[in-house]
């Protein structure tokens, strides 16, 4: 089995457009939350959402290679244009079969919506255009940055609901530890607009704290009452190790265990060990104990089903002393498909900086958080050992386990 | 719309599609090696000129044989006259 190393990252997120901004955010306990007025003159249960700010999404591509890409795909490629530059990998050190991409990603939704339209107001097929088949495929993010970065390897897209991210890096991972590859472009993307999310917001699944949008996200806190919605765009080059020592890169830490498991239960509501039997096989992997670990990154969205279970499972896995848990979803809300891949970028940029971000908005907990170590305040450590869950619809868990020196 | 007012708006809506410089733009350019189109921007090109030039273009084999801008002005310029001649 090869070592796998972290040598780059990008992120456009609600947190910010780039690394060092969504550092700074991270480290300030900022919330991306805001209230949209589109939302609640549409209907919306709650019209709170994550919203992306300043993205240019012209300033790598040309209107030509944008016509194939949604608005999340083209921020894939600028947070892996970003990813690869941090890695100093030149395009003809990827530009061949041992270089692979996988991203996480689980819809499309405006394109399917808009060549609809166009049919039925144009009367005729020929007037969608050429874009729109491309656009609406959730494989759009992995086809596109493969024509634009020229990768000749692995090259396919993981749904898997809100874990998808997560099992898109750890598939990565699994790539190289196996020799399959050696080096993947990963990562995850979600759409952030509100027609993808309308039928989400259908299931009373989003929080109503309307007069207070940063503080409406609150995971594990007593007081929570459902997620806000978010999303953008997470990625990371991972490398077989010794390749990476042998060019010299900058090796900023490593996937040393990636697990899964699924529930086999309920459609939405997660099981009491699903989490746990993925996070245990990671630690497992890894060589290491629970005890090892320096910090959990929670998948933790905010609701009060799922939070729960996470603590039951998390409390199993570690028993009454637990290392510092913090959900950053209270700083971004949930990214859904994006959120297992940017948990990764944001514990590469926390270790990178030397903290541990803090769970914003906790205040009191419940009978469940209650036996966790929640981070309610940044800590001011770097974490080594970094465990990050992530879950999704249909009880499919994704656990990586992250090493930082 | 004469022919060169006809050219003229094939080049602007050609140039703005497609993102050219209009002014490298001769009836020699070719579509595929020149202009550096493909078979999808076709797709596109065929929307761009029926909404510039308000006719719909049903030619399939027509479309098929073009090669050149110079061989899309005289495309469209038979179109309008055909157009104009029905009126």
């Amino acid at each position: 089995m090869n070592r796998v190393a972290i040598t780059g990252y990008g992120i456009i997120s609600c947190l910010g457009n780039t690394v060092e901004a969504v550092g700074h955010s991270l480290k300030m306990g900022e919330s991306g939350i805001i209230f949209d007025e589109v939302r609640q003159g549409l209907g919306f249960r709650s019209p709170l959402t994550g919203a992306i700010c300043g993205f240019d999404e012209r300033a790598l591509l040309t209107k030509k290679q944008c016509k194939t890409m949604p608005d999340f795909a083209v921020q894939a490629h600028t947070a892996a244009v970003d990813a690869l530059q941090m890695s100093r990998l030149s395009p003809e050190e990827i530009e061949n079969e041992e270089t692979g991409l996988i991203f996480g990603c689980d819809s499309s939704c405006i394109a399917a919506i808009e060549q609809v339209d166009l049919l039925r107001e144009k009367g005729e097929t020929k007037q969608i255009g050429s874009g729109h088949v491309f656009r609406s495929m959730t494989s759009c993010v992995t086809m596109n940055l493969n024509t634009l970065l020229k990768t000749r390897g692995a090259c396919w897209t993981i749904s898997s609901a809100c874990s998808s991210g997560g099992h898109a890096v750890g598939q990565a991972a699994d790539l190289i530890a196996f020799g399959r590859q050696e080096r993947v472009i990963c990562g995850g993307a979600q759409e952030i607009n509100w027609q993808s999310m309308c039928s989400f917001d259908a299931l009373s699944a989003f929080s109503t704290r309307l007069d207070d949008p940063k503080r409406a996200s609150r995971p594990f806190d007593a007081a929570r009452d459902g997620l806000v919605p978010s999303g953008g765009a997470a990625a990371l080059v991972l490398e077989r190790y010794d390749l990476a020592v042998a060019r010299g890169a900058t090796i900023f830490g490593e996937v040393k265990g990636y697990a899964f498991s699924s529930d086999g239960s309920h459609i939405s509501v997660p099981s009491q060990n699903g989490l746990q039997r993925a996070m245990r096989k990671a630690i497992s992997l890894a060589g290491i104990k629970p005890a090892d670990i320096d910090y959990v990154c929670a998948h933790a969205t905010s609701t009060p089903a799922g939070d729960a279970a996470e603590a039951n499972n998390i409390s199993a896995v570690f028993g009454p002393a637990t290392p510092p848990v913090s959900s950053l979803k209270s700083m971004t809300g949930h990214e859904l498909w994006m959120s297992g891949a940017s948990q990764v970028v944001y514990s590469a940029i926390m270790a990178q900086q030397g903290f541990i971000a803090p769970n914003i908005n906790f205040t009191e907990p419940d009978e469940f958080s209650a036996k966790l170590n929640i981070a309610a305040e940044r800590i001011d450590r770097a974490p080594e050992h970094i465990l990050c869950n992530s879950a999704g619809f249909g009880g499919t868990n994704s656990c990586l386990l992250l090493r930082f020196s | 719309m004469t022919d060169q007012e006809i050219v003229e708006q094939i080049n602007i809506s050609i140039a703005k599609e497609f993102e050219l410089d209009q002014d490298t733009l001769t009836p020699e350019t070719t579509l595929f090696e020149d202009m550096g189109l493909d078979s999808l921007d076709i797709v596109d090109l065929v929307i761009v000129l029926e909404a510039a030039f308000s006719f719909k273009i049903r030619e399939e084999e027509a479309i098929r044989k073009i090669q050149t801008l110079g061989d899309i002005h005289t495309f469209v310029i038979n179109k309008k006259r055909e157009q104009e001649n029905k009126a």
